[in-house]
């Protein structure tokens, strides 16, 4: 077993309030150790601080190692590699997209200019035309947009 | 390190955040526009997610009991929250004030708590530094539209509200003693030197929004020893209602 064969295991978790990305896709598995058959340790880390999912997540983790076989499994939350929505895949903004969320601007982690939300390209009809209406939302890590362009409301994944 | 210097940090940095969240969400429902609504309950969860990642790295690291302990069952005398972040809502002026106020000196503490000693702390700075933006962003914009581009009355109301949270908002920097060894450990540059960037962080903001900072006022010290208005234990009590009809309870 290696650390791919978890890493693929761990694609069938998922977000419980995003449930088409999963966690390896989001960037939040952080490391993973397989020190052999029986004795596998993984690290996450919370998208937000107070992200409420991350228990939800961290025994999700947990159940599809052990799903695999492996007897011995340890799942530590940490910030040692602090999250940042460049951490997101291609795939994972793929899956973001299909969910109708506007995927995360790619920004320089050190200089985060919120200007980027002014015109993120709306998961509709891709129209940059957008307004950032707040950037809190129904969740800690989703900002509120309206498209001038096809004039709808949406969502985005707001960079951090 | 010298662990009491540490944890008085903590407990300070902590109970603002627990307390401060705990009056942003009481907006939750309330808020005078639905976004507002929503964009106060959101910084109360994050300010929560803030004092619980304190709470746990003094559990981690400082033999402290686990945070829902360090949250709900201390007392109030216990608590070192500044006075400032225990005052009611009041009307939105005031709440956004306060808001602003506080998130700026957060914002200059957090960024100082990058290059902290200790690594826990340092690592959780690190982390929160862009869900902090969010914070900073939504009242800066308010404090500028409401102070130099709203009416009249809204001007006066944030000058209002500034004149009256600026004693409070001083209390933030309330001295410590614990300060001399957490600057000689290289885990904190300590209050002065915060309130000074602070002060400096400010000014621009305050200036384009034609808010005088009001001078010559006498700082409201006391939480961070323990005295509290008389505020802080109603908001106490409502808060760990639940809590304490059985702590021992798995959620």
């Amino acid at each position: 077993m290696t650390k791919n064969d978890v890493l693929l295991a761990l694609e069938s978790v998922c977000d419980p309030e995003i449930p088409t990305i999963s966690v390896v896709d989001m960037g939040i598995i952080t490391d993973v150790v397989v020190i052999d058959e029986n004795n596998v340790r993984v690290a996450m880390t919370p998208t937000f601080v107070g992200c409420p999912a991350i228990d939800v997540m961290k025994n999700d983790v947990l159940q599809a190692v052990k799903g695999m076989g492996v007897e011995h499994v340890q799942v530590d939350v940490n910030f040692d590699v602090p999250w940042s929505t460049n951490l997101v895949t291609e795939k994972g903004r793929a899956a973001l997209l299909k969910h109708g969320l506007a995927p995360p601007e790619q920004f320089d982690t050190l200089a985060l200019e919120l200007e980027v939300l002014n015109n993120v390209a709306c998961p509709y009809c891709g129209s940059r035309n957008t307004t950032l209406k707040s950037p809190f939302g129904p969740t800690l890590c989703r900002s509120l947009h309206y498209c001038n362009a096809c004039l709808q409301a949406f969502e985005g994944f707001k960079p951090v | 390190m010298n662990a009491p210097a540490v944890k008085d940090l903590l407990f300070r940095m902590a109970d603002d955040e627990l307390i401060l969240a705990h009056r942003h969400s009481e907006w939750t429902g309330l808020g005078p526009l639905l976004e507002e609504d929503i964009a106060f309950s959101s910084i109360a969860q994050d300010k929560l997610g803030h004092a619980q990642a304190m709470y746990a790295i003094m559990h981690e690291h400082l033999d402290e009991p686990d945070p829902d302990t360090l949250a709900f069952m201390r007392n109030e005398s216990a608590m070192k929250c500044c006075q400032f972040v225990e005052l009611p809502n009041g009307e939105y002026d005031f709440s956004l004030m306060r808001h602003y106020l506080f998130d700026a000196a957060e914002y200059v503490r957090w960024t100082a708590l990058t290059q902290s000693s200790f690594e826990p702390l340092a690592k959780l700075a690190f982390k929160i530094r862009g869900e902090r933006k969010y914070h900073l962003y939504h009242a800066q914009t308010w404090v500028k539209q409401l102070g130099s581009q709203g009416s009249e009355e809204s001007h006066a109301r944030m000058q209002t509200a500034l004149r009256e949270a600026w004693p409070y908002a001083l209390g933030m920097f309330e001295p410590s003693e614990a300060d001399a060894a957490l600057i000689a450990d290289g885990v904190f540059v300590g209050e002065q030197e915060i309130y000074q960037q602070w002060m400096a962080f400010l000014t621009p903001t305050l200036t384009e929004a034609a808010l005088h900072i009001p001078d010559q006022v006498e700082p409201v010290y006391g939480g961070r020893k323990g005295y509290h208005t008389e505020h802080l234990q109603p908001l106490l009590t409502e808060m760990t209602e639940v809590y304490r009809i059985d702590p021992s309870a798995e959620w």
